[in-house]
This record gives structure tokens, C-alpha cells and sequence, in this order.
């Protein structure tokens, strides 16, 4: 072999750590919200994504050793922290298959996907079983929702549903600020007035406290784990920032023009998946750009999508098909925004 | 009844049209000799052993382009000669039957050798130097290592050896792991 | 508004989220010898020493087995214009000359020429000083640095006279002496830098007044900041006041000659150009030294300074060593008996050489000898796209997609995404996460290109000779048909007198 003789140490293993660990706070906010039902959801998951990784490679005949990377099992948290708290058991494993399969392995497994499995999965669940995607519980600390802190309460929604518990549908759910604000635009309702009714709270939005998946709420734990994986190197701050600040700017610029019609700045931040998919699922390395430029470039068409889909879009939230649709160009940055080589400047 | 007419008409004169255009270009831009035969030449290692069963490396080249000689005969040239004609004929790879031998020079032992002149006309790059009844010498770096030259040799004095390794000419290999075989595997490994 | 510590603290932490383009990586530095004045190894029972030493073509042996040499003595000549000498490091006998094991990854030999001591370690009588340099001709000190054998001491070992040209269509406007020493363990520059600084600034003069260098800079790293301050003392000693000593943040490969010109000038050697283009000189301070002896002393260049270090090496040490020492002599004398489980290289980690002969000799290149504990390799797993290769390249490659491009043969892509302005520091195959011998791949992909075009060019040659040939005996046969014509032409009867044999 050749030099260098050393190495750095790490490994990608140690970086799929590094993520879960910097997915922590994000699933204790998860856990804390919905009680035993985060915990179910996510080691569903997570055991369904490793179970599936397993039987593909071994329909497949292919080397075990992928199993062990970690991938798989951060697939199936990234899903479950996608998924809305009340999503049946089978829609759980369905977005795990999804995710592994269609995700992934289709396409030579680890390394070669050119979309983020977890994602994927989450737009294929979100287009087959709309309502089972939309339909978000109340979080445990808001008073007169299921009492989540019941094992068995969580399993009976978790394995046959909310109507199993018998309490009343619109008691137990409520809609995510993106989605209440869309529904009432469309009724002729100017946001700063839906907002209002919503009782929308910024510092609920940072904490998580409000309608969403188990683990897209909370800005402030996903921020947590974005400075983490920032500090250890373990991404770099192109996408997240050009991503953040792109939403944020037009955002702003909107709101300035039309505060009516366009939500603000700090609204759109905190809101939806976005803080997610900047520092977890834009910046997954296998899908995004290597080169620093390209990496410029992907976030900041990142996050204008999402600000598109999410004002002009049918569907209230935008982060992750933005994500997903700039995962398809990638191929495209990498190959024409390259590093300037040295001695080639003109 | 026009229905049927018009169409076949205006289809009639199209193809007339555009046949008489492909006339004309070919006329205009006529390419002299096959720039297939050329491109495949360019390829060759330009041996001109005759291992292929062509007489040189032009023959053989012609003879694939004509369709008389498979793609895979080019033994010095390996793989990676036989992957680019196959990729430029558009046809499928096929693996080449011969290991290629190391490369070689010709050697002849000066004081066996005669001096009957065959040697030198069976060179086919002409790189044997010496006269009637004189030693002859082989000029080691224009040699390539054909072998053309032993089986005339009356008195058998050309040996074939081994082209020294030298240091300048040294290169790495693959690394050895099992994704660096694999990639190789995968591309030169069919049957 | 003065700033609090702790908000001091808080924007450098907030900074080091956002890193703005610095590529290269900080391995740790090792250097365990960095306080171990350098001192000096014992003359070996013999010798060898190969007959290239340096970029370009090797030497002519001027000496036969059986003969005396002097400490100094020229033993092998330069031939052709790439190509610095070599001189008999002690006085003693020629034993032989024939092939020797050298540092390479190969494993081929070289032909050297072995000498045993005699102990004396005489000197040759009158060495060629030039003290008074500053009254010569350039080109005559520029010819002495050649027959005084020096060549790049940083491990390049590209002759250094070549790089001392004064052209008047590229002036030399920056000389810059490196004494970055990047590579972890290594400290021979270091200690050289701290214990022999007068005697570089010598040096420094004599390259100053042979390029007319308007800017004079001494690049240091700062993890040396002894080594500073001894350069500063002894230039100032020198009245050489307008030279400037630079610390350079600690970051590897900032030692390489193209990183440095552009850390120091801001300006980048362009791609196939050399730095002279550009109007810059990089010389590294053991050559620097190595020129003080060659000018003012006459002093063939012998001996260098050698960093034995690693975490093998029972006693590291920096050695005053003389060219030639087998390095398994050098490693005993440091208490290294025991091989097993022990890789030894030569270089520092990043970038240099494993030994597979121990009995290899320390040559020109020889910076440092490294016994490192085995190791056992992560296997290549694949890319995760992490870009962390891309971040870190002081070239601006992408070395995934290249390392690709080399692993499945797909070498026009590779030429042109810039495979040959890789400069094999390593710092990607370091970092990567997958541990693919990124570097490995490169130097494949090299050698591969290099060979094709070795065969094109030979194909191309044998092409022209069969061509050739093929013209000729056509000529031939058509001459003969000519002949024959004429012939029957000539004589329209048979004749009774047998024709005279064809000419050829």
C-alpha cells in the first residue's frame, strides 16, 4: 500500500454515530411529546430497516457487511422522526420497506442512492396514505390529548388506531401551523389573523410544542444536533446555511411586501421540517454535493422549493420534496461545480 | 382517393430529396480509405506478430472492420485494446483466449549466427541490422518482441528474453483491496 | 469596546463553525525529537551509495572496485543536464560496484557503489572554496552547488543549481526558505534550524546575491517558534534585517513548495509552469545549509541531518548521518533489534516510503527513518460522498470521483479532472472515512497513463518502421520489375551467357 502510512480514524460508522448522537436531542423532544408512542414508532423503525437491510442482502446474495455500518438503523430513525406520531404500525413498516428498498438497495446500496431513503419513503407514504401522514396527535404537554404516558393507550393507537381509544378524532389531533395557516388562506383568511387563532407561539415552535412529526418540531434540539455535527466536522455549514438563509431571505422579503398573504421569517424557520432537512436530511453526504460550491448551490435551491411548495404549493409543507427534487441535480453540481484547481486559474 | 395520394406523394419526393442530398454529401465529403480500419490501427500495439492470424496489425484491422476477424484476437494488446475496438465496432466484448506474454526483445548469441540475412527479412519493423555473412544484431528498443524472427533462424540462435524491469518504468499496482478487484473484475472479467 | 474573554471564546467558536476554505489536515505532530540536539552517527563498515540520487539521470561511476577514495572525492559524474554529482563520504576502498537495494516501492535495485572506511576519514587535500563568492561569476557558483552534488534536501531531490538560474525574461522577485517541516515526527529541519541557523543564513546570502531576490522570507511553522527565534537571532547577526520570518499556522501539507509559494506570495504556479514563472524560489534550509559548505567551504554534499524516530524506535534520535549508511546499521545503532510487528519508512508518515529492503542506504532524499508499530488496514468500504477529501485537497481535486475514475480504468476522465496535478500529500487518503487508498488509486492511474503512453509512442514508432519496410520492399519489388523489363526490352533473344547477379 501506499502513503499515507496513518489516519485520521474516522470511519463511516463513527459518522452514522455521530448523526444518531446529534439526532439525541431531537428524539428525547420526540419522546417527550408522545410519550411510549415515539419510543414504539422509532424502534419499529429502526428494527425494520435493519430486518429489511438483512433480507435484501440476502435475497440478494450480497455481502452481510453493510448491516453493521449503521445505516440502516439511521434510516430508521430519520423515519420514524419523519412519521407523525399516530401512524399505524403498517404505515411504519411500509416506509421502512420503502425506505430500504426503494430508497436504497435498488440502487446498490450504501453510497450509490441518489435520494435520501428516509425521505423518499416519507414522500412515497405521504402520496399513498395521505391521511394516515396527516393526521398529527396532540403533544402530551398540551392538556386533553390521549395520555401518551399509557403503554397501553399508545399501543392501541399505535396497532389499531385513534378511534380504538375512543375518544373523538378532533379532540386528540390538531394541524401544524404550516397547514392551518395554507387551509385558511384558502378560506380568505390572512395569516397574521389564522395565527393568531391558531394561538401560534414562536417559542412553542422552538421548543416543538405544536403539531408536526414526532421528531420535526423542535428547531431548538435540531439546532442542538446541527452545531454538533458542525463543531465534529462531521458536515460542512454550506448546505444547512445556504439552505436557512435562503428560506429566511425570502421569507422576509415576502412578508415585507405582503405580511398578509406570506408568513414571516422566523414563522418559516421554525416551521414544518425545515430545520430537519437543513442539518440532517440536505446534508446526508451520499446525496448532496461534495464540492463546496455545489453545496452553495443545493441549499440555496433547497430553499427557495420550499418556499415555493409551501406558498403556491398544494401541500402545506415543502422541505422535503425540495430536498428530495434537489437531490436529482446533484449529479449535475457535482460535475460543474468543481473546486478551482490549482495553477488552472486563467 | 387524395387522402391516400398526398401523403405517398410528399413521401415519394421527400425520400427523393433526401436521397439525392446523401448523394451528394458522400460525394462531397468522401473520406479516403475506412476511418474505422484507421481508428482500429491507431489502437493496435502494432506488434505485427501475426498472433491475431493476420499478417500485421493493418490486416487484422481491416479484417475486423470487414467483419472476417472477431474483436478479441489482438493477444499484446489485452484487454484493454480488445474493450476499446469492441467499444468502437459496437459490438459485444469477448475475452481473448492467450495470455499475453511478458514483453520481450530478440537476442541473438553473435557467435552462432551465420549471417544468412533471414532473420532480418522476416523482421517486420526492419529492426535487426547486419549484412551477408556478418553478425547480426537486434536494436533492443525497436524491437517488438514479435517473434517473427526465431522460427527462420537456420541455426537457432535467437533467444527471446525477457525485457529487463527497470525502475523508471515502474508504476503501481492496484491496490489490493477487495473493491479495486471487484471494479476489475467487473470490467474485464467476461467470458 | 473592549471584549470580553469569554466573548473572545464565544466568536471563535461560533468561527470555527463556519471554516472557511482550509484545506489541508492536522495529524498529530509526534515530534518527539524536537529537543534532541543533533548528533553523530557512526561511520558504518561499508558503505553504499546508489548512483542516482536525485531527480533526473543517474551518475556515471568514475571509480573502479579496489580503488582509494577521500573523504569528498568524486565518485560518479552527472551525466546530461538534469543530474548533480556524487562524492565518497570518508576515505576508504572502493569494494564493488554492482546492484544494491534502494528505497523504493518496487523493490528494484540500483547500481551503487560500496565503499568500506578506513577509519581515517581523510579528507581530499584542497576542497574548491569560495569564500569570496560575492567577486564571482554566478554561473561559476552556480556550477560549483552542481559538482558539490546538492540537490532538493526536503525530500524532492531535485537538483538544485537548475532552480538558481538568473533569466532575464523571469526575475526572481521572492525567495523563500522552507523550513515548514509538515510531516509528523520529522524534526531534522527543525533542529537543523535551531542549532545551524547561521550557516543557513549563510546560505541564504549566497542564493540571495545569486537571483537578486528583492524579498527574502524564512517560512516557519509555529509549532517551531525556537526555530524562529534562532533564524531571527542569526539574521540579524548577519545584518540581513529585511529578511522576514514568517509563522505559518500549523497545518499539513503547507510545507509543499506549490502551497508555499501561494502562501507567501498569494500567487499560484500555474499548472506545467515551474515557480521561477512566476517569479519565486523555494529552496528548503537543510539545502540551504548544504550550499553555505558547497560555496564557502567547498564541501561536497556527504551528510545530512536524519530524523529516527516513531513509535517503534526505542531511542529516537536527530543523526548527523553520511549518505551511503544502510539504514538497518542506523536502526540497531538506535537499539532497534527486534523487527517484528515493526514497519520501517522513510519519510515522514504522510508522505513517505516503506522500506522492503532494511539494507536500503540513507541517500540525498532522506529526511527521516520512522519505525512505526503495524498496523492493520481498515478494509475500502464505499464512498459515502462525504466530501471531506474535496475540503481538504490543497489542489482543489475531487479525489472520490477520481479515485473512481482510476479504479475502473477510465483514465481520459481521470487526465481530465486534473489526475496529474495531485501532488500525493496524502491528506484525503487520511481523512477519508471509507478508507479508500485514495493516493493508491492516483499513483495507479499515473502509472497506468504513463505506461499507455509509453506503448502509444511505440506502437506509433513500430507503425512508422513497418510502414517503412513495407514502402521499401515494395520499392523493391518494383525496381526488380523495372529491371527485369528493361532486360527483355534489351535483349528480345535468350541469351547463352548466364545474367549477372541482381544486385541487392
Amino acid at each position: 500500500m501506499s502513503s499515507p502510512h496513518i489516519h485520521s480514524g474516522s470511519s463511516s460508522v463513527t459518522m452514522m454515530l455521530q448523526v444518531m448522537l446529534a439526532l439525541l436531542p431531537a428524539t428525547l423532544v420526540a419522546v417527550w411529546l408522545f410519550g411510549w408512542l415515539a419510543l414504539l414508532q422509532i424502534s419499529t423503525c429502526m428494527a425494520a430497516a435493519i430486518g429489511f437491510e438483512w433480507l435484501l442482502l440476502r435475497v440478494m446474495k450480497r455481502s452481510l457487511a453493510p448491516l453493521f455500518d449503521g445505516s440502516a438503523a439511521l434510516t430508521g430513525l430519520f423515519l420514524a422522526l419523519v412519521l407523525p406520531a399516530a401512524a399505524p404500525w403498517w404505515v411504519a413498516l411500509v416506509g421502512a420497506l420503502a425506505a430500504i428498498s426503494l430508497g436504497k438497495q435498488l440502487y446498490g446500496g450504501l453510497g450509490y442512492n441518489p435520494f435520501n431513503p428516509a425521505l423518499a419513503a416519507r414522500v412515497i407514504l405521504l402520496v399513498s396514505f395521505p391521511l394516515q401522514m396527516t393526521t398529527w396527535l396532540l403533544p402530551l404537554p398540551i392538556a386533553g390529548g390521549a395520555d401518551l404516558t399509557d403503554l397501553t393507550t399508545a399501543a392501541t393507537i399505535f396497532f389499531n388506531g385513534i378511534a380504538a381509544t375512543g375518544q373523538p378524532f378532533d379532540a386528540v389531533t390538531m394541524a401544524t401551523p404550516l397547514g392551518y395557516v395554507k387551509t385558511a388562506l384558502h378560506s380568505g383568511i390572512p395569516v397574521p389573523q389564522s395565527l393568531a387563532s391558531y394561538h401560534y407561539s414562536a417559542l412553542a415552535a422552538l421548543v416543538g410544542n405544536e403539531g408536526g412529526s414526532m421528531g420535526e418540531t423542535s428547531a431548538l434540539a435540531l439546532l442542538l444536533g446541527g452545531v454538533y455535527l458542525l463543531r465534529r466536522r462531521v458536515i460542512s455549514w454550506h448546505i444547512p446555511l445556504a439552505f436557512l438563509a435562503t428560506v429566511a431571505v425570502m421569507a422576509a422579503v415576502s412578508h415585507l411586501l405582503n405580511p398578509d398573504r406570506f408568513a414571516s421569517a422566523t414563522f418559516h424557520l421554525l416551521a414544518g421540517g425545515l430545520m430537519l432537512c437543513a442539518f440532517f436530511m440536505a446534508t446526508d453526504p451520499v446525496t448532496s454535493p461534495v464540492a463546496p460550491r455545489g453545496q452553495l448551490l443545493f441549499g440555496i435551491g433547497c430553499g427557495v422549493l420550499t418556499w415555493v411548495i409551501r406558498n403556491f404549493g398544494s401541500y402545506p409543507e415543502g422541505a422535503m420534496f425540495a430536498v428530495v427534487l434537489m437531490n436529482c441535480v446533484v449529479p449535475l453540481l457535482d460535475r460543474h461545480f468543481r473546486p478551482p484547481v490549482y495553477g488552472h486559474r486563467s | 382517393m387524395s387522402v391516400v395520394l398526398m401523403p405517398i406523394l410528399v413521401l415519394a419526393v421527400a425520400g427523393l430529396l433526401f436521397g439525392l442530398l446523401l448523394a451528394v454529401a458522400s460525394k462531397l465529403f468522401k473520406v479516403e480509405g475506412n476511418p474505422l480500419e484507421a481508428s482500429i490501427d491507431q489502437l493496435l500495439p502494432q506488434t505485427q506478430c501475426g498472433q491475431c492470424g493476420f499478417p500485421g496489425c493493418k490486416p487484422y484491422a481491416h479484417a475486423v472492420v470487414s467483419g472476417e476477424a472477431d474483436v478479441n484476437h489482438c493477444v499484446p494488446g489485452g484487454e484493454r485494446v480488445m474493450l476499446q475496438i469492441a467499444d468502437l465496432m459496437g459490438v459485444e466484448p469477448k475475452a481473448i483466449e492467450e495470455e499475453p506474454s511478458a514483453p520481450m526483445v530478440a537476442f541473438i548469441r553473435e557467435d552462432e549466427c551465420i549471417g544468412c540475412t533471414l532473420c532480418i527479412k522476416a523482421c517486420p519493423v526492419d529492426a535487426i541490422v547486419g549484412a551477408p555473412k556478418q553478425y547480426h544484431v537486434v536494436i533492443a528498443e525497436d524491437c517488438t518482441g514479435c517473434t517473427l524472427c526465431v522460427e527462420p533462424c537456420p541455426v537457432d540462435c535467437i533467444d527471446m528474453l525477457q525485457t529487463p524491469e527497470l525502475l523508471e518504468h515502474w508504476s503501481w499496482p492496484l491496490p489490493g483491496t477487495a473493491r479495486a478487484e471487484l471494479a476489475h473484475e467487473r470490467k474485464y472479467g467476461h467470458a | 469596546m473592549a471584549m470580553h474573554s469569554w466573548q473572545r471564546l464565544g466568536a471563535k467558536w461560533l468561527a470555527g463553525l463556519i471554516p472557511l476554505a482550509e484545506a489541508g489536515v492536522h495529524p498529530d505532530d509526534c515530534k518527539v525529537t524536537a529537543s534532541l540536539a543533533i548528533t553523530d552517527a557512526p561511520l558504518p563498515p561499508l558503505l553504499v551509495l546508489p548512483i542516482r540520487q536525485h531527480i533526473g539521470q543517474a551518475c556515471a561511476p568514475i571509480v573502479d572496485a579496489g580503488d582509494t577514495v577521500l573523504r569528498g572525492q568524486k565518485i560518479a559524474k552527472s551525466q546530461g543536464y538534469v543530474s548533480t554529482s556524487i562524492h565518497a563520504p570518508t576515505s576508504g576502498r572502493v569494494v564493488k560496484i554492482e546492484e544494491h537495494a534502494i528505497v523504493h516501492p518496487s523493490g528494484i535495485g540500483m547500481l551503487s557503489i560500496f565503499i568500506e572506511p578506513d577509519g581515517e576519514d581523510r579528507w581530499l587535500e584542497k576542497l574548491p572554496a569560495m569564500a569570496d563568492y560575492a567577486q564571482r561569476d554566478p554561473a561559476e557558483i552556480r556550477e560549483q552547488i552542481r559538482s558539490c552534488g546538492i540537490a532538493g534536501l526536503g525530500g524532492a531531490l531535485f537538483p538544485t543549481f537548475i532552480k538558481l538560474v538568473r533569466d532575464p525574461n523571469h526575475r526572481i522577485e521572492t525567495l523563500i526558505l522552507n523550513g515548514i517541516e509538515c510531516e509528523p515526527w520529522l524534526t531534522c529541519d527543525h533542529r537543523l534550524m535551531v542549532e545551524d541557523a547561521p550557516r543557513i543564513v549563510a546560505g541564504l546570502k549566497i542564493l540571495r546575491y545569486l537571483v537578486q531576490a528583492e524579498r527574502c522570507v524564512v517560512a516557519i511553522e509555529d509549532n517551531k517558534p525556537d526555530a524562529a527565534a534562532a533564524m531571527r537571532e542569526a539574521l540579524k547577526q548577519a545584518g540581513c534585517a529585511d529578511v522576514e520570518v514568517r509563522l505559518l499556522p500549523t497545518i499539513y501539507p503547507q510545507g509543499s513548495e506549490k502551497q508555499l509559494i501561494e502562501t507567501i506570495t498569494g500567487r499560484q504556479v500555474p499548472a506545467g509552469k515551474l515557480p521561477l514563472h512566476i517569479g519565486a524560489l523555494c529552496e528548503n534550509v537543510a539545502t540551504t545549509a548544504a550550499i553555505a559548505d558547497a560555496v564557502l567551504e567547498g564541501k561536497p554534499l556527504i551528510e545530512r541531518v536524519v530524523t529516527l524516530s516513531g513509535d517503534a524506535m526505542p531511542k529516537p534520535a536527530n543523526l548527523r548521518v553520511r549518505i551511503g549508511t544502510p539504514v538497518d546499521y542506523l536502526l540497531r545503532q538506535q537499539g532497534l533489534e527486534d523487527l517484528h510487528g515493526v514497519e520501517v519508512m522513510q519519510g515522514g508518515p504522510m508522505m513517505g516510503e516503506r522500506l522492503r529492503h532494511l539494507d536500503a542506504p540513507i541517500t540525498k532524499g532522506s529526511n527521516g527513518i520512522l519505525a512505526m508499530r503495524q498496523q492493520a488496514r481498515e478494509p475500502e468500504s464505499p464512498c459515502i460522498r462525504c466530501g471531506h477529501c474535496v475540503q481538504v485537497c490543497p489542489v482543489g481535486l475531487m479525489p472520490n470521483e477520481l479515485a473512481s475514475h482510476c479504479r475502473n480504468d477510465r483514465f481520459e476522465e481521470s487526465e481530465a479532472f486534473n489526475l496529474f496535478d495531485c501532488i500525493e500529500c496524502g491528506a484525503c487518503s487520511y481523512v477519508c472515512p471509507a478508507h479508500i487508498p485514495l493516493v493508491h488509486y492516483f499513483r495507479y492511474g499515473k502509472g497506468q497513463v504513463a505506461a499507455i503512453r509509453r506503448a502509444n509512442a511505440f506502437a506509433e514508432l513500430s507503425r512508422q518502421r513497418s510502414e517503412a519496410r513495407e514502402q521499401r520492399i515494395q520499392r523493391e519489388r518494383e525496381e526488380k520489375a523495372a529491371r527485369r523489363r528493361a532486360r527483355s526490352a534489351a535483349k528480345p533473344a535468350p541469351s547463352p551467357v548466364p545474367p549477372k547477379a541482381e544486385q541487392p
